[in-house]
């Protein structure tokens, strides 16, 4: 029996030739991921074991990116503390701010993920490392520590989910709307447990940052992990980025998935996710006419240097909304300065909106944000649960850039296509 | 050992943002964690619920952020178990790794009400509900999960089976 590229990466980093889904195995980890929230009880619970080193010093990463630049002294003391462990240990990567990005922006834009890893990380976004061709996955704090001792983990292997996308992909639809529309359509428990597989043709022609996007928010469907095939896309991006020898791996013709979803992209409009949760996904044309307070344009699913561009596009000689306050953050400091050199942040100033360093601040109501009561936001970020953004009574739609940056002009919920 | 508390249910979907929101997650400290639990889902919760009561919830407990800040501020709030019909994977895998006891069980959760008592058999897989006089056998984890279960939790685990 086949199996699929997920098998076939919980296979190599178990040291086994065959596993199959409900399995449980121990797999070694390729790099260990945390930030300045969920490290600091990783760095507690590590310390109270009372080892002597970390298991690989050059395969701990450490991303302060949620609170920073810090806001207030409780995470400067979180950050400190996680700045102190990387010196007595020695390790390689971490980032201090205004080095560091969204780490899920900038783990694959700096090339320290790549394609045949097996990555955890105590964020549960960790899983947009699969668009690389990796296994990669959300944890909590303790798993961390336990993984920066032993340099192992144990997973359930999980089952696969087979996701098609064919058909023409309509103007002002990205990976994001496809996205939402999936979560849409299996609901957000519908693919618990399971690796999320997303194949088929307009998978193969998306560029490599939506395909980021989507893995991203494979864990808003409950998926243990979301993945690609590589493929030349994902060599082209590898490529003087990868520090480190990327392996393909890919499903074989006769692998088992659980599920399979065929997905026509002819027939999906921009989408919008309603509160309070991602599977709340409609047409934007069904959500028109929502007033709004605020946009968001940023965060690990949609800070990108593309998300930014097409922004820029919709926002180049407008004005936002004398209503709305628009917060455009990009992920990694290389998109900053590449917007700055392609004149975008310009562009965003113009049309009165905020451009700010990167960090995931507004996306989990952490600061450079925050919705008062009663107030709506939409936001291209991954989570519309209450309270997310801010005040248990304020409402998140989650949408595309584009969506994002025509609302934003009108002050209520808006296809790109009605500005442009 | 037998767990005796006051049922406090919730619905589908309970993820860690209502269960902790991230406003409070500046600190690490589970008391000052175990003053917001639960706030984003019922503001009054801490007010009404005491040390060894239990939380019930519907299918997908936990959902969302991999901050075991969530399962930190329950058990530092001292709810004795959380029993849903299901748990999302991060915060199964957070409270089997900081020995906060959690069962699925769809039947019970469907026949039980908020405020009913509760008694549960840790040794016996065994959960009743005294106001409703039924009882429920709790399914088995897989015996490699048991072994942490019976350490105390993950960290205990590696300190006696991996150094």
């Amino acid at each position: 029996m086949g199996m699929t590229i997920t098998e076939k990466i919980l296979a190599k980093h178990s040291s086994k030739s065959l596993v199959e889904p409900g399995q449980i195995i121990e797999c070694e980890v390729g790099i260990v991921l945390g930030n300045d929230i969920t490290a600091p009880i990783a760095i507690n619970e590590f310390e109270k074991l009372d080892v002597k080193d970390v298991f690989d010093r050059d395969k701990i990463v450490l991303v302060p990116d949620h609170f920073t630049p810090n806001k207030d002294i409780k995470s400067a003391q979180q950050v400190r503390q996680i700045r102190e462990f990387a010196r007595k240990y020695n390790i390689k990567h971490f980032y201090e701010t205004g080095r560091a990005g969204i780490e899920h922006a900038f783990l694959p834009e700096q090339g320290i993920v790549t394609a045949g890893d097996c990555v955890v990380g105590a964020d549960s976004h960790t899983c947009a490392y699969g668009a690389l061709g990796a296994f990669s996955t959300g944890v909590g704090s303790t798993d961390m520590a336990g993984t920066m001792i032993t340099g192992k983990t144990w997973f359930k292997v999980p089952h696969s989910m087979k996701f098609i996308y064919y058909g023409k992909l309509n103007k002002w639809v990205y990976g994001k709307d496809l996205i939402l529309y999936t979560i849409g359509k299996i609901g957000v428990e519908g693919a618990r447990y399971r690796a999320m597989e997303f194949t088929g043709e307009v998978i193969s022609s998306l560029p490599m940052e939506q395909r980021l996007t989507m893995c991203n928010m494979a864990i808003e469907a409950g998926a243990k992990s979301g993945i690609i095939e590589p493929d030349k896309i994902t060599e082209e991006y590898l490529k003087n980025r990868s520090k480190r020898k990327p392996i393909f791996y890919f499903s074989d013709k006769d692998s088992k998935y659980v599920e399979q979803v065929e997905i026509d992209t002819s027939k999906i409009e921009p989408q919008v996710s309603f509160p309070h949760l991602p599977e709340n996904a409609k047409k934007v044309s069904e959500a028109s006419g929502i007033e709004i307070d605020q946009v968001f344009i940023g965060s690990c699913t949609n800070g990108w240097l593309s998300d930014l561009r097409i922004a820029a596009e919709i926002l180049k000689g407008r004005k936002i909304s004398p209503n709305v306050r628009c917060i455009v953050i990009p992920s990694t400091p290389e998109i900053y300065k590449q917007a700055l050199k392609e004149g975008l942040i310009e562009i965003f100033i113009n049309a009165d909106a905020v451009f700010s360093t990167p960090t995931c601040g507004p996306c989990l109501g952490g600061h450079m944000g925050i919705l008062a009561e009663g107030e709506r936001a939409v936001s291209t970020s991954n989570r519309n649960f209450v309270g997310r953004m801010g005040h248990p009574e304020s409402e998140v739609y989650l949408a595309s850039p584009a969506v994002a940056a025509a609302s934003a002009i009108t002050g209520r919920i808006t296809s790109p296509e009605e500005v442009l | 050992m037998v767990l005796r508390g006051k049922c406090w249910k919730f619905g589908d979907n309970i993820d860690t943002d209502v269960i902790i929101p991230a406003r409070y997650l500046n600190t690490t400290n589970p008391n000052e964690l175990a003053l917001h639990v639960m706030e984003d889902a019922d503001k009054e919760f801490v007010k009404k619920a005491s040390k060894g009561d239990i939380i019930i919830g519907g299918n997908n407990f936990g959902c969302g952020s991999s901050r075991e800040h969530a399962p930190i501020a329950i058990k530092g709030f001292g709810i004795a178990c959380v029993i849903a019909k299901s748990f999302a994977r991060i915060f199964f895998r957070n409270a089997i790794n900081i020995g906060l006891p959690i069962i699925e069980s769809s039947e019970f959760v469907d026949e039980s009400d908020e405020g009913d008592e509760m008694e549960i058999i840790t040794d016996e897989g065994i959960i009743k509900n005294i106001s409703k006089q039924k009882e429920y056998k709790v399914r088995e984890f897989p015996q490699f999960l048991q072994e942490i279960i019976d350490n105390g939790g993950l960290m205990n685990w590696i300190r006696k089976v991996k150094l």
